[in-house]
């Protein structure tokens, strides 16, 4: 095919100018793709231009999808399941595996494979007898100034015959985790399965660790995201479907990972989701299902309902969060105010007294430091991740009802050929009708299988959202146990400051 | 409007120890206060057993403005210079609850009902403790003049008790409030020149140092203090948020969740009850006892800046003696002035003496006894945090 032979023409120079401005050059590439599409559309398919239907453009935004990973040097491994095959297979391009022609940069990746794993136990539910940990540490600066990034140590400890090894860790970077979201999500979202989202980029908190200050709030971001990519991993490979996945399975494997530059905010792929996006929620506005099942309709509203409400817990745990953070500073202050006027008083046992009040509030702010961490981590967090998932398991609703959509378009094609077909009877055209009936038998089985999907779709959500709704009810408990734990051992460490406390009052004379 | 009558015991005990001798010829206390827009109307009632009044029984009806005129009265008094006169009560204070309220009417939409009410539910507690402690601080500072042995027979102090009339105190005219605001530059300046001075007296100069050096970090004390309980209430009132929040999810779940966010719900409403006892305990114990201290301080350099500027004057009397010795002229008066003087200032030292020794010994008792009992406070309160929170995370694991 062309296309392939102009990259396989393209020199060793040029290939490292192509890394250096591959972000332009995407869109440079894609639209002479495009181009070079609708050109053969128009030429050698013999059709007008105004013949060009949506489809057809809908095949092209496909296609630059994956051109444009093409073009950005990322070779990631894509199964391409083009839902909207037309019979074009040959255009889409190659499905087996591209050879990577991957220059990995010699900062990018450390395989770290000596050190042992940290436990972190999470229980598999499924019937099989296996067991999969997996931890997510020891993040490290790698680069400097604004090409820096963090990596984190994901370490897996298994029984899984799956695996080649029973513990071993690799080196990820932030948006590995991403590029293993976007090839999750193409793969399964037709099936209806519920992908767990990755946690939110965030460009301010990148740039400060980027810059390289060292305070306290940049090694927070850091934590917060450390934990939040432990999570997400834990969540993947508690999902029997995705356990299963090679490219999870190569994800935690695999000692480099070719870069997911497709993720980057400001890349072409970017721009393009934000598109495919708005035309997703136009559709939705547009389009009024004929829903057969209730059990949709109403568990559709059902997750509605409860994200509004969980998204105002989070604001409410949110402030809680700061309001907690401000008795602490407040407390500090205090305690250092109390030491100071404890150093003036002329009273001694007063004096000293009133100097270790200063030491059980200063112990006290403290304790309420480590109560809002508690806080944020044990609660915030958790309906953080649970927005997400919600917002994940709307997403798989909308794909059924996309599903439904194509099963009625290719109703009504079905319906027009046949239509054609009446039409080219009367008017005795011999040639043209056997490519009619073949027309018909092809988009027979085509409507046959949008069926087949739409029900599998179907099926497949029913059972994802109660699997769902069971580990949310867990997850929940989990958490809220652990959070009443930490307020129960803050509340004792409480009584034993203030006990400690208590008899040197008790000797002021 | 709101009235008060004192109900349980506990209020009696105050929170500011006074030391009062238990003698029964002059008890005062005020059992009742009337709220009214903007003033606060409280009944003072006198038992006493003393012949200087007309009844043993009875009792008056008082406002703010009566107690900072008889504070006022006290103190430009020349007799009591030598004496601390107890601190005036601060003005009663609502405005903390009344714009909380404010805030609340406005974000009424936002919140459902049950938190609503019980938003409302913790303001007008708030507000109740203002109330209560408003009445308090005035309560003490008629006790402490009752319980001073110059103090209680002054007869303006006996006005205030008995006169059943209004008093109808003049408030002060402009020329007046800018006199006293002059008045108190021209104090504090001289404050500032006073405190350079070396006192001969070991005894004096000792307590001055002191006294400036802790007024100082008393007030920063009690600032600080204020805004650690006020952050403490804060985190009490997320918790009714959050609660409020966990039952509207609870009612729209149908998994076995629900049970779960609804006990997480009721204990976080019972922790909130809890937290706000925490907070407010340690504003009475703590930062009250501070404030009421930090105001006494004052008083305390107020006496011992009388005593200085009767130094002053003594030293003045002296030159002027000495001029008019030089002069022979008007030598008999000038000899008289400077053994007045001397008079004023060695009585000034005697007394002053004597009320900073009973201060000191005052203020470490109230240290004492208000430590004690917020340490004990916050015992009981973590204690029961702690058997709430056993229990439910019992129950939540039972399930």
């Amino acid at each position: 095919m062309q296309v392939h032979r102009d990259r396989i023409l393209i020199k060793k120079s040029e290939q490292i100018w192509i890394e250096d401005n591959r972000h332009w050059l995407g869109w440079v590439e894609t639209f002479r793709i495009l181009l070079v599409f609708l050109r053969q559309q128009l030429v050698y398919n013999y059709k007008k231009v105004w013949e060009l239907d949506p489809g057809d453009v809908l095949g092209c935004a496909q296609m630059l999808i994956f051109f444009m990973f093409m073009s950005s040097d990322a070779t990631v491994e894509l199964t391409l399941t083009a839902p909207n095959s037309r019979g074009r297979k040959e255009i889409i391009g190659p499905t087996e595996p591209l050879s990577t022609t991957v220059n990995t940069h010699g900062k990018l990746h450390v395989a770290n494979t000596s050190n042992k794993p940290s436990e972190e136990v999470e229980e598999e539910e499924s019937g099989d007898t296996f067991e999969l940990n997996i931890a997510v540490t020891n993040p490290e600066k790698m680069g400097d100034g604004m090409n820096a990034y963090m990596t984190y140590k994901v370490s897996t400890q298994t029984t899984l015959p799956a695996f080649r090894s029973k513990t071993f860790s690799v080196r990820r970077r932030f948006s590995d985790f991403l590029g293993l979201y976007e090839k999750l999500s193409v793969k399964y979202n037709l099936m209806g399965c519920i992908i767990p989202p990755p946690p939110q980029k965030s460009v301010v908190g990148m740039t400060k660790v980027k810059v390289g200050k060292e305070d306290p709030s940049s090694a927070e971001f850091v934590e917060k995201r450390r934990a939040a990519l432990e999570r997400y991993l834990q969540r993947v490979v508690s999902h029997p479907a995705l356990l299963q996945d090679s490219d999870v399975q190569e994800f935690l494997e695999r000692e480099e990972l070719p870069r997911a530059v497709n993720t980057q905010a400001l890349s072409g792929s970017g721009f393009l989701k934000m598109i495919n996006k708005a035309s997703d929620a136009v559709n939705k506005m547009t389009i009024k299902m004929n829903e057969s099942d209730n059990w949709f309709e109403s568990k559709l509203q059902e997750v509605e309902n409860e994200e509004q409400l969980l998204r105002r817990l989070h604001a409410s745990v949110d402030s809680l969060v700061n309001h907690r953070k401000e008795l602490c500073s407040n407390t500090a202050m205090f305690a250092k105010s109390v030491a100071m006027l404890g150093s003036s008083e002329e009273n001694s046992a007063l004096s000293r007294a009133l100097s270790q009040l200063a030491e059980v509030e200063d112990k006290l702010e403290q304790l309420h430091q480590e109560q809002a961490f508690s806080d944020f981590f044990t609660l915030t967090e958790l309906l953080a991740d649970y927005l997400r998932l919600l917002g994940a398991v709307r997403g798989c609703f909308e794909q059924r009802m996309k599903a439904w959509q194509r099963w009625q378009e290719a109703q009504s094609t079905l319906q027009k050929k046949r239509e054609a077909e009446a039409k080219l009877l009367w008017s005795n055209k011999p040639d043209k009708l056997q490519q009619a009936k073949e027309d018909i038998t092809e988009w027979e089985a085509k409507v046959g299988q949008c069926e087949r999907d739409f029900e599998r779709i179907s099926s497949t959500l029913r059972k994802e959202v109660h699997r769902f709704e069971k580990e949310k009810c867990r997850d929940f408990k989990h958490h809220i146990v652990k959070y009443l734990e930490s307020l129960l051992r803050s509340q004792h460490r409480l009584v034993k400051c203030w006990e400690a406390f208590l008899p040197e009052a008790k000797a002021i004379v | 409007m709101t009235s008060l009558s004192q109900d349980c015991d506990k209020e009696k005990l105050r929170s500011v120890s006074v030391d009062l001798n238990n003698d029964s010829s002059l008890l005062i206390d005020i059992p009742d206060a009337l709220c009214e827009r903007d003033k606060v109307k409280f009944t003072v009632h006198t038992k006493t057993t003393l012949n200087s009044f007309q009844k043993p029984d009875f009792s008056v009806s008082r406002q703010h403005e009566d107690f900072i005129w008889l504070h006022d009265t006290l103190v430009e008094t020349e007799e009591y210079a030598g004496l601390i006169i107890p601190p005036a009560p601060p003005k009663p204070d609502f405005e903390s609850p009344r714009e909380k309220m404010h805030k609340l009417g406005e974000g009424e939409a936002t919140m459902t009902k049950e938190e609503y009410t019980k938003m409302k539910q913790e303001l007008e507690a708030e507000y109740l403790a203002v109330f209560k402690k408003t009445v308090q601080v005035h309560e003490i500072f008629l006790q402490r003049l009752s319980s001073h042995p110059n103090l209680s027979k002054d007869r303006n102090f006996q006005i205030f008790l008995e006169y059943d009339q209004d008093l109808s105190v003049r408030r002060k005219n402009a020329k007046e409030m800018f006199g006293g605001f002059f008045k108190n530059m021209v104090k504090s300046a001289d404050e500032v020149l006073i405190s350079g001075i070396k006192d001969v007296d070991e005894f004096f100069e000792q307590e001055k140092t002191f006294l400036l050096d802790y007024f100082s970090k008393i007030k920063d004390s009690t600032a600080k203090a204020e805004k650690m309980t006020r952050s403490h209430k804060n985190v009490a009132d997320d918790y009714i948020h959050i609660s409020a929040t966990l039952n509207s999810i609870a009612a729209d779940d149908n998994t076995a969740l629900k049970q779960h966010l609804e006990k997480f719900a009721e204990l976080l409403e019972k922790l909130r009850k809890v937290e706000g006892r925490v907070a407010s305990d340690q504003e009475l114990k703590l930062t009250e006892l501070l404030r009421y201290y930090m105001r006494d301080i004052q008083a305390a350099k107020d006496l011992l800046y009388r005593r200085a500027r009767a130094l002053a004057d003594y030293e003045n009397s002296n030159k002027a003696l000495d001029k008019a010795r030089l002069k022979s002229k008007d030598v008999a008066q000038a000899e008289e002035n400077q053994k007045q003087c001397l008079l004023k200032f060695d009585k000034l030292s005697e007394s002053g003496k004597k009320e900073l020794t009973s201060f000191k010994g005052r203020r470490v008792v109230a240290f004492r006894k208000n430590l004690i009992e917020m340490a004990e406070l916050e015992i009981k309160h973590a204690k029961n945090s702690i058997s709430l929170l056993q229990g439910c995370i019992e129950l939540l694991k039972v399930n």
